[in-house]
């Protein structure tokens, strides 16, 4: 019993050290950017004079 | 070629594709088709050449993520217009981070507007080598550089985000301010460490709950209680600080404000708690402790509504530019303002502000003092002619004579006013605040009473009794009515363009009773002109001929008819001729043509009177007089249907800086000309509000202008109107868009229906508190009790506002 109790608190101080790491760390300070950054290709790509604007490489194929 | 006029924005005119082009970079309708890279046409060379380093460097991904998002260049890249950052001083001041091998900057660019944007700040590392990493943060609109210092100064990397079109915003107020990040992350971690014992005092409390009495193992319960109370006090020692230096504050101040009673009530809560538990008489009500200070923290979250990108503490530091151009014997140097002095001579180009009070050298300056005066038409001078600061400088370049440091500037004084010194007049919570100096002095009252009727029936009880009043009390759900009410309405004012700086000035607005308005700028749309020809019918060959003439003048009423016209110049222009302060003339395809004042052109009588009243230029073509174009103000949409209403309900004024030119539309649109007055100085502004508000008016002040600081500042809730919410906007509570002028009357009617719906929640939450005070009275307030009707009051009250301050939104059609 006395070892559930210390475990089960164990794993709620792990969650708040958690917590406040990601506060410290800045993770609260920008909410927006991170989820626009993830959807960009890391992929470079050139568009030739005469293609249309907008044309992905997927298209071309 | 053509030449683009970025702050001018054409009138949009629906034009089919074959005759326009849109720019591939900015979007922008091309003037013409000169410039163009294969099928793409650009509507400047600025464009152009962003699209040609994004095409050397593979970067044009750029353009697929969003359509046309490019920021057309707008200033003619002058080489080191940022040769002043590498100056140990500044450098000092903007660097963020430096070892010596590797920097660290943050540049504001407010020009950054979508995904595109954010793309393409990051990918600086493929541009230049020397550049490590660029990270944008998009809702603060700035973007961190980190790169070689070897190889590369700060005025590179600055020059190299402003050649892509995302022009740094570099002043003396954006320096060196990181910190206020600080204090929002603090109640983030007191929310998480309160929320976390919260959430474990409450599972170690229900076995008590669940339980008969002497079913639980005494040694468990005897664990629990004291876990419980570990797992408190850090909640107590750091989470609920605030709410006891305040409470002192106030107290100290002789008020009782609403953290009196909660600190009393919490503070309370845990002792009697710690005293049960140390004592082993009871279990204490520390679940009940931890979760009301989780409530109160998550309505601070609530109530702290920031806008990242806007500013509400701007002064004229951050109007005015970091460094001039300083010519020390004919060799030209950027220098920081600060440093300059009296007798320096400088520099100042097309669009550039003046930092001093200064006297011109040569003649050919235009000072545009819009946003300083309020006066709207650039004001011509000569040489020798006095110069104020704030000015801007409208042509060619000009060499200007400083005769006063920048910080004792005719502009610059009105900050040495007291009321800029003073700090502002605390209207904290002043309901809320009302309500809790009577509810504090009835709760302890009660709290005596009853423990002076049981100290003669049960002596034991009657403390017992007294702590547990004042523990019920705790005014935990009138604390959340107002934060949850006016933070909701914070949050629709700011949806629909009206960032408001802080709850109590939603507050402040539903008790204003005077409303004071700017022309020029707030009532006036600052960047449109209405531009008409009157006279004979022009031909539009003839136009042609006008645009190719005015093209090569830069004077402001030129480049407003330059882009009034809707037709493209191609004739070419001889024998060309500026005359300041009089007009232009040349001669195009074979015709002699003359621009300018109706004296120059040697009109007179009627035509001159006109002239006083309103801007005109007057045309002739082969000395025949063909009419005259007519530059007036543009009064924002909506703003009749607006003044009715607001006079009715409303005392109203208008104080401008401007001359009586335009006094009959004023009247016609006020009602009565009492009200108006014009030629007011920036003093005269403040004077008349601090005066105003003697006489125990209640006063809004909506303004635009560095000559609105004072007034805005003086009044009870300063409202500053800006086309551009990343743009400069003065010291104020409130930022409004100047399209969302003409709703100003919902939002002060919905400021105050806020207000009723705090005075409804606060009689609900008075009602628990009978409820709870007669169980604590009766001396039978258990945990269990105590457990359910806290969180239920407050939870309850946190609904009821938050949905009935929704409602009466959507009543006045504002969500």
């Amino acid at each position: 019993m006395f070892i559930l109790m210390g475990v089960s608190l164990f794993a709620a101080l792990l969650f708040l050290g958690a917590y406040i790491w990601s506060v410290r760390s800045g993770q609260f300070d920008d909410k927006y950017t991170p989820s626009v950054r993830i959807l960009f290709d890391d992929e470079k790509m050139k568009t030739e004079p005469g293609e249309k604007p907008g044309t992905s490489k997927e298209e071309k194929k | 070629m053509a030449v683009k006029f970025d702050q001018y924005s054409p009138a949009e005119k629906p034009v089919s594709a074959d005759e326009k082009r849109l720019c591939y970079h900015c979007g922008d309708v091309c003037p013409d088709r000169s410039i163009a890279i294969g099928d793409k046409y650009f509507c400047c060379n600025g464009c152009k050449t962003v699209f040609e380093i994004l095409n050397t460097n593979e970067l044009c991904d750029y353009y697929s993520i969003e359509d046309t998002p490019g920021i057309s260049p707008k200033q003619d890249l002058i080489v080191d217009r940022f040769a002043y950052l590498d100056e140990p001083t500044v450098r000092e001041q903007v660097l963020e981070f430096s070892d010596g091998k590797t920097e660290k900057v943050t540049f504001q660019t407010p020009a950054m507007h979508c995904a595109s944007c954010i793309w393409l700040l990051e990918k600086l590392h493929d541009m230049d080598g020397r550049i490590y990493q660029s990270q944008v943060n998009f809702p603060r609109k700035e973007v961190t550089i980190s790169y070689n210092r070897e190889t590369m100064q700060l005025s590179e990397a600055a020059a190299l985000v402003s050649a892509l079109g995302y022009e740094p915003l570099i002043s003396l107020d954006t320096v060196g301010k990181r910190e206020q990040s600080s204090a929002e992350k603090k109640l983030y971690l007191k929310v998480g460490l309160a929320g976390f014992a919260f959430g474990n005092v409450m599972i170690l409390s229900f076995p008590e709950y669940l339980s008969r009495v002497g079913e639980v193992d005494p040694v468990f319960k005897l664990v629990f209680g004291y876990l419980s109370l570990a797992l408190s006090l850090p909640v107590l020692l750091f989470a609920t600080k605030d709410y006891y230096t305040s409470a002192w504050a106030g107290l100290k101040s002789r008020t009782v404000n609403i953290d009196v009673p909660i600190t009393l009530g919490v503070g309370m809560l845990f002792l009697r708690s710690a005293w049960e538990i140390l004592t082993q008489t009871g279990a204490g009500y520390l679940d009940s402790f931890t979760g009301l200070v989780f409530f109160l923290l998550v309505g601070r979250i609530f109530q702290q509504k920031t806008y990242d990108v806007l500013s509400f503490e701007r002064d004229y530091r951050s109007f005015f530019p970091l460094s001039v151009t300083r010519k020390v014997n004919a060799v030209e140097a950027p220098v920081p303002i600060a440093q300059l002095k009296p007798g320096d001579r400088i520099i100042i180009r097309n669009q550039e502000l003046i930092p001093a009070d200064a006297v011109l050298l040569k003649s050919g300056a235009y000072i545009d003092y819009s946003f300083v005066s309020g006066e709207s038409d650039p004001v011509a001078k000569a040489a020798g002619d006095f110069i104020y600061a704030g000015g801007r400088q409208v042509g060619t370049t000009i060499e200007l004579e400083v005769i006063k440091e920048p910080s004792q500037s005719y502009l610059t004084q009105l900050w040495n006013n007291d009321i800029f010194s003073k700090p502002r007049h605390s209207r904290l919570n002043e309901t809320v605040n009302q309500v809790s100096h009577y509810f504090t002095f009835g709760v302890l009252a009660i709290a005596l009473a009853a423990a002076l009727y049981w100290l003669q029936v049960d002596t034991g009880k009657a403390i017992k009794v007294f702590t547990a009043v004042l523990i019920v009390a705790c005014p935990c759900a009138l604390a959340l009515s107002s934060p949850f009410a006016l933070g909701t309405a914070l949050r629709i004012f700011g949806r629909q363009g009206f960032y408001v700086k802080n709850t109590e000035a939603v507050e402040a607005l539903s008790k204003i009773d005077t409303i004071i308005m700017d022309k020029t700028g707030t009532l006036t749309e600052a960047r449109h002109d209405i531009i008409e020809f009157s006279g004979g019918h022009l031909t539009g060959a003839e136009q042609g001929w006008i645009k190719a003439l005015v093209q090569h003048s830069t004077h402001p009423l030129s480049l407003k008819i330059f882009q009034a016209l809707d037709v493209t110049a191609t004739e070419s222009v001889a024998a060309y001729q500026e005359l300041t302060g009089q007009g232009i003339q040349g001669s195009v395809a074979g015709h002699e043509l003359k621009l300018g004042s109706a004296t120059w052109l040697g009109l007179s009588g009627e035509a001159r009177q006109v002239e006083d009243l309103k801007t005109r230029v007057f045309l002739s073509i082969d000395s025949e007089l063909k009419g005259s174009f007519l530059i007036a103000n543009v009064y924002r949409q909506g703003l009749r249907p607006l003044l009715q209403q607001l006079g009715k309900r409303f005392k109203l004024y208008l104080l401008s800086g401007d001359t009586e030119r335009e006094k009959a539309t004023l009247v016609n649109l006020f009602g009565s000309e009492e009200e108006l007055h014009f030629r007011q100085t920036p003093e005269d502004k403040l004077n008349f509000v601090s005066h105003i508000k003697a006489s125990g008016a209640h006063v809004l002040m909506v303004g635009d202008g560095l000559n609105d600081a004072g007034a805005l500042r003086a009044s009870e809730v300063g409202v500053a109107v800006t086309e551009d919410v990343s743009a400069f906007s003065p010291a104020s509570d409130a930022i409004l868009t100047g399209d969302k002028l003409q709703l100003l009357n919902t939002f002060i009617k919905m400021s105050q229906a806020t207000m009723q719906v705090i005075l409804a929640s606060f009689t609900i939450s008075v009602l628990y508190n009978i409820i709870g005070i007669s169980f604590a009275v009766a001396g039978r307030l258990s945990p269990l009790v105590s457990a359910i009707l806290m969180p239920a009051s407050s939870i309850s009250v946190v609904i009821f506002t938050t949905v009935a301050t929704t409602l009466r939104a959507r009543l006045l059609r504002l969500a």
